[in-house]
């Protein structure tokens, strides 16, 4: 899931300032989860922009505005799009990436996507994936340093730990300890064996099958 | 004698640390180094400690050099990634750098600069092995070299921090990747570390504890807040307590060095600061 959270109101209202008609989309999936981007925050949003004297020609929250098929579906041939002077979207950046594509409006983001999410409940989430494109999380126990550990330390911990607390935010915990104690409970084997090499950051920009 | 020599012949090494200034005036730092460098054998160079943004350790280490003075170039992987790292090791080298000390890095979060982007493209293990590939005569990338550099590499590892175990097991990483010293984080309990001395017997490295003059009950409120910073309450209560907190601070400092020489392979020794009472220091060991 991406995570995302409300960007200042007046951000988007600055980015308004030529934009008197707006059409509002939400996102029905991870923006609903999050607490951000859903019926109950779109709506909302709708009646901000009214107090702040626009002039709102429709909403509608799609099902995965990250996929192009839908918001072609939902927003190409829509009559309130068309009249509108921008789109105010409440989804991440791969959703106005999509919009993007399918019709020609000016577009406001008005949520900032923060990580990929793992999700405790509902608008409780933790990055527990950085989407490297290069997993080593099967020598970690399914924990991943690359993304939890604050220096990205890919062979074992710094020495800044603290009672298996992270020297950077000592409300969290080192990574490198919860990897440890994983293991003792699953292969009992310390640390992975070996050195990890250098990570790549050669990955793909698209994929097409 | 350069500092691989004398770890090679087991020799009591002392080395000490020097922090490049914030601007361009080199004179404190100079006078310092004009102090303590006849007397150790090595002077670290901190890179940007603390995150926050100095002079280049680099350049100091040159300026130590042209003095005559062995220093040992501290070497983060917080700034840069694998192309400016290995271009800085060859470039340490042709400037007559040998001594590396490679470490991660405290993160911008903790400095100056918090919103600067963390780099840590390659970790200690990583880039210690880099080191070595480079000696080889390759880069990274496996393109050959015009010449190869050839270091005398440390790393660092905290006797203090818990669990232990993954430090033991990170130290025995970074001595099989190529770091052939150890510095340390400031020791104060010199039982706690003769205990840790046995755990790593097995890995092939010599071994420097840190030492840090507490100068004041303020500093040692600082220090104890810092991470990996272990202060035994009777060294608390024995600074706190003093009529002159500086000279029981040096004292504290001397001692601790009489008791490292029997037991460790040198002493590292940090005094934030106030390095012109080193050499104080150091007469006052037994």
């Amino acid at each position: 899931m991406i995570v995302t959270k409300p960007k200042l109101i007046s951000e988007v209202i600055d980015n308004l300032v030529n934009s008197k008609k707006v059409f509002v989309v939400g996102c029905a999936a991870c923006a609903t989860k999050c607490l951000s981007g859903g019926e109950k925050e779109t709506a909302a949003f709708v009646e901000e922009l009214k107090k702040r004297g626009k002039e709102v020609t429709g909403s509608a929250v799609l099902d995965t505005p990250c996929d192009m098929r839908i918001a072609k579906r939902d927003l190409s041939k829509s009559d309130a799009v068309a009249k509108s002077d921008a789109v105010v979207v409440l989804a991440c950046g791969a959703g106005i990436g999509a919009i993007e594509k399918v019709i020609d409006k000016k577009l406001v983001p008005a949520l900032n996507p923060v990580f990929v999410g793992t999700m405790e409940r509902i608008g409780v989430s933790y990055e527990y994936c950085c989407v490297c494109g290069d997993c080593i999380i099967g020598t970690t126990g399914g924990i991943c340093p690359v993304t939890r550990c604050a220096k990205s330390l890919r062979n074992g911990p710094c020495g800044g730990a603290v009672n298996g607390k992270c020297e950077v935010d000592p409300d969290c915990d080192c990574v490198w300890a919860l990897i440890y104690e994983k293991s003792k409970k699953t292969e009992g084997r310390g640390l992975p064996r070996g050195i990890a090499g250098p990570r790549s950051y050669n990955k793909p920009r698209s994929i097409e099958k | 004698m350069k500092l691989c020599g004398r770890l090679r012949c087991g020799e009591f090494i002392i080395t000490a640390e020097l922090y490049p200034p914030k601007g361009t005036d080199i004179s404190a730092l100079m006078k310092k180094a004009g102090l303590i460098g006849p007397l150790v054998h090595g002077i670290n160079v901190t890179d940007n400690q603390r995150a926050s943004m100095r002079l280049s350790a680099m350049a100091v280490c040159r300026l130590l050099k042209e003095k005559g003075y062995e220093p040992i170039l501290q070497m983060t992987c917080r700034d840069r990634n694998r192309i400016a790292l290995q271009s800085d090791l060859l470039s340490a080298y042709v400037l007559g750098i040998e001594n590396v000390l490679i470490l991660s890095g405290d993160h911008p979060k903790v400095g100056e600069n918090k919103d600067a982007k963390p780099v840590y493209d390659l970790d200690p293990v990583q880039l210690l092995g880099v080191a070595k590939t480079l000696e080889s005569g390759f880069d990274m990338s496996g393109a050959k070299l015009n010449g190869a550099p050839s270091f005398c590499l440390g790393a660092v590892v905290n006797p203090t921090a818990s669990p232990i175990e993954m430090q033991i097991e990170m130290m025995a990483k970074k001595a099989l990747a190529g770091a052939q010293f150890f510095q340390t984080q400031a020791i104060f309990d010199v039982r706690q570390f003769k205990d840790f001395l046995r755990q790593v017997k097995h890995i092939p490295a010599k071994v420097l504890p840190g030492v840090i003059l507490l100068k004041s009950p303020k500093f040692v409120k600082f220090l104890s807040a810092l991470p990996g910073v272990n202060i035994p309450p009777e060294i608390v209560s024995r600074i706190e307590n003093a009529k002159d907190p500086l000279q029981e601070g040096i004292s504290i400092c001397a001692e601790a060095i009489t008791e490292l020489k029997k037991i460790a392979d040198g002493v590292h020794v940090m005094a934030i600061g106030m390095e012109e009472y080193i050499p104080e220091i150091l007469s006052r060991v037994k």
